[in-house]
């Protein structure tokens, strides 16, 4: 089973940049460090090993083949996709916005979805309030009560917002709006500016909020070679129907059984 | 793993039970009238219409389809779980499926700003970030590079997301049915990164769609390697554009969110972005407020597909109880199937081959004469895992999670031969 932890590193060497493993490379550099015999017996080797090279061509550390397929991707290339931004601000293109800008852009692009102040209009994603629900029957996940990084907000905007007319934005724009979101939901005041400089300022509510996956040590117990098979558990009855709920669509397929 | 010779009847056997099937069948008939009902014009002794004429010659369907027949084979979708179609998802019937194969035109979608349509030719994908040489692969490229086959399953973390309070939608379309299986053919992540060569300090992946949700995830570096696909056709032909036509990410065993559609753009980093895709959505919300991040794997899952909710049963006697079992952790050893709603089990046959990270097709025979069954099915895999029941996983996890529900389905099975989903407790 694969884990979260300890990522098995010894299996990335034969994609590392780093010096080839090749043993043969390995014996003739250190081929004049011998003396004597020593060095007679080294060289032998690294004889024997070249000859033997082929077949270790195909052990699992031989160098990675280079196909000659496919071409440099320019610095331009590149520029023009790589949009994504990190927590820690790398990506974040030059520019600024306003709380006071991003309330103009949010109102005309954005609040007929998100709703005026963030609430959503219809089933579109809720932006703003929900804080202190987490723990509740009723969780709301907003950008001030789930989201842990700025960085979220502001590279999901940037890349599929707003729906439908996505990257249409100007990294003004971008760092305006994400501010005056961040303003609907309390996390910095009237006057604040989005720009690179400022982006380590802002600290997000649910920063905090979340953990590796742990599922191998809270959820031990469902590993289990031999389950139960016999007399399980007692009576068993029917607590809930997904009939009565009746939320299932129809279609025109016949459902009924045919056993009277 | 299950040699079908061992579950064959004795010789002596086989006359005896297909006499007390045969028996019951025709108690059936007489019941169901017109479940059996057909045109007497076609059946014997007259000759039916499809003897006399010629039908259709060859290259009037040059994409074969399904028979007019099979109309009510399709996808579904539910319209009030989402805002809009375009950032929506349509559910695999695999109620009407058997074996482990989804035909391509059946497989769910989930898209998050509709299907996009790319033209091969301007097809491209980019490799960047800690490398030592940035690379820009057109389709052909792709296509020319070393390829495997593989066939995985891959179940979209919110499949049966809207079951953890309980009962909720009436059939396996819409319990379960954000899982396919299909076969792959595409490049290893691992032959990718080594044309662009791997800087020491790389430790993820960022991969992204070219569609207009421009989907990206972080992926550990390790995965990647150990066994992630580009690839670019499924069961033979190329990609459907609803599956990431020309190019999509394979991520064997992991949240199908992570198998990037359209994807145009592999990143090499030291750390994990923390996308909106990995926080704000597919993180577990617990009960006590806190999410569980990066929570990859699909644990062991099973569904009894026939019968169910939109396949119900038409006869007494002799059954063939169906269904469909996959892990994200490795290969599917076992299934378990109860009919008494998890006090008594008995162990299903596994028919046809068991893949890694594959669906597995399980069949239980048995007979049913009206009695009420509560039907459930649970999956094991070869690293120990047992398929927990609803309650267990929420005893764990709460019911707001919404993401990750692999608990044990209850089927009722009435005396009518209706199906209905049901919560046991």
């Amino acid at each position: 089973m694969s884990r979260l932890v300890d990522w098995p590193v010894g299996k990335l060497t034969s994609v590392r940049s780093r010096e080839s493993g090749n043993p043969v490379l390995y014996f003739l550099a250190l081929g004049p460090r011998f003396r004597g015999d020593e060095r007679k017996f080294g060289f032998a080797l690294a004889v024997f090993l070249l000859l033997v090279s082929p077949a270790l061509a195909q052990d699992k550390k031989s160098p990675p083949r280079n196909y000659g397929i496919g071409q440099i991707a320019t610095p331009e290339q590149i520029a023009g996709w790589d949009i994504d931004v990190r927590p820690d601000g790398l990506g974040a293109p030059p520019g600024k916005g306003s709380v006071k800008d991003g309330e103009k852009v949010y109102v005309e692009r954005c609040a007929a979805c998100h709703g005026e102040f963030g609430e959503s209009a219809g089933r579109w994603p809720q932006l703003a309030q929900g804080k202190g629900t987490l723990a509740s029957h009723d969780p709301v996940k907003t950008v001030g009560s789930y989201f842990p990084y700025v960085s979220s907000v502001f590279d999901y905007i940037r890349r599929s917002m707003p729906f439908g007319d996505a990257q249409s934005l100007s990294n003004d724009e971008l760092y305006a709006v994400t501010a005056y979101v961040l303003n609907l939901n309390d996390i910095v005041d009237d006057t604040f500016v989005l720009s690179k400089e400022t982006w380590a300022q802002v600290k997000m509510p649910n920063r905090d909020g979340f953990y590796d996956d742990d599922r191998e040590k809270s959820e031990k117990a469902f590993w289990n070679s031999k389950p139960c098979m016999k007399d399980c558990r007692g009576p068993v009855k029917i607590t809930g129907h997904a009939a009565v709920i009746d939320v299932t669509p129809e279609d025109k397929t016949p459902r009924k059984g045919g056993v009277d | 793993m299950t040699d079908s010779n061992d579950d064959a009847p004795k010789p002596e056997t086989t006359s005896r039970r297909r006499f007390l099937a045969g028996a019951a069948t025709l108690g059936g008939l007489a019941a169901a009238g017109a479940a059996q009902a057909g045109n007497p014009k076609n059946l014997p002794p007259n000759v039916a219409d499809w003897s006399k004429h010629l039908g259709d010659g060859v290259a009037v369907r040059p994409y074969g389809h399904p028979s007019k027949f099979e109309k009510d084979v399709i996808r579904r979708d539910v319209q009030w779980l989402t805002a809009s179609r375009e950032s929506s998802v349509s559910f695999t019937p695999l109620h009407e499926l058997d074996g482990i194969i989804t035909p391509n035109g059946l497989c769910f979608e989930r898209h998050h700003a509709g299907i996009a349509e790319i033209d091969p030719d301007d097809y491209r994908l980019i490799i960047h970030g800690l490398v030592d040489r940035p690379l820009i692969f057109t389709l052909d490229d792709l296509k020319r590079l070393p390829r495997v086959n593989r066939i995985y399953f891959l179940e979209c973390a919110a499949n049966s997301g809207m079951e953890w309070r309980g009962a909720q939608l009436n059939g396996c379309q819409y319990t379960h049915g954000m899982v396919h299986c299909v076969q792959y053919t595409g490049v290893p992540v691992k032959v990718l990164l080594e044309q662009a060569g791997v800087k020491p300090a790389g430790k993820w992946l960022l991969v992204e769609g070219g569609d207009a949700a421009a989907m990206n995830r972080s992926v550990p570096l390790a995965k990647a390697l150990d066994d992630c696909l580009v690839a670019y056709r499924q069961n033979g032909e190329m990609l459907r554009p609803e599956q990431g036509y020309p190019v999509r990410l394979v991520v064997p065993g992991w949240e199908g969110n992570m198998w990037i559609k359209w994807l145009r753009r592999i990143e090499v980093g030291d750390q994990p972005w923390y996308t909106r895709e990995e926080t704000s959505k597919y993180t577990d919300l617990l009960e006590n407020g806190k999410g569980r991040k990066f929570t990859f794997e699909m644990d062991a899952k099973s569904v009894i597909t026939s019968p169910s909710p939109q396949a119900p049963v038409k006869h007494k006697g002799f059954q063939v109880i169906s269904g469909l079992a996959w892990s994200g952790r490795g290969k599917v050893t076992r299934v378990d199937v109860s009919l008494d709603g998890g006090r008594n089990w008995r162990a299903a046959k596994i028919d046809g081959p068991v893949f890694d990270k594959c669906c597995v097709r399980f069949y239980a025979e048995t007979e049913w004469n009206g009695e009420p069954w509560l039907l459930q099915s649970r999956a094991m895999d070869d690293t120990g895992y047992v398929q927990p029941s609803k309650d267990d996983l929420r005893k764990i996890r709460g019911v707001n999670s919404i993401y990750h529900n692999n608990g044990i389905q209850t089927w009722a099975l009435k005396a009518s031969g209706e199906v209905e989903n049901v919560e046991v407790g």
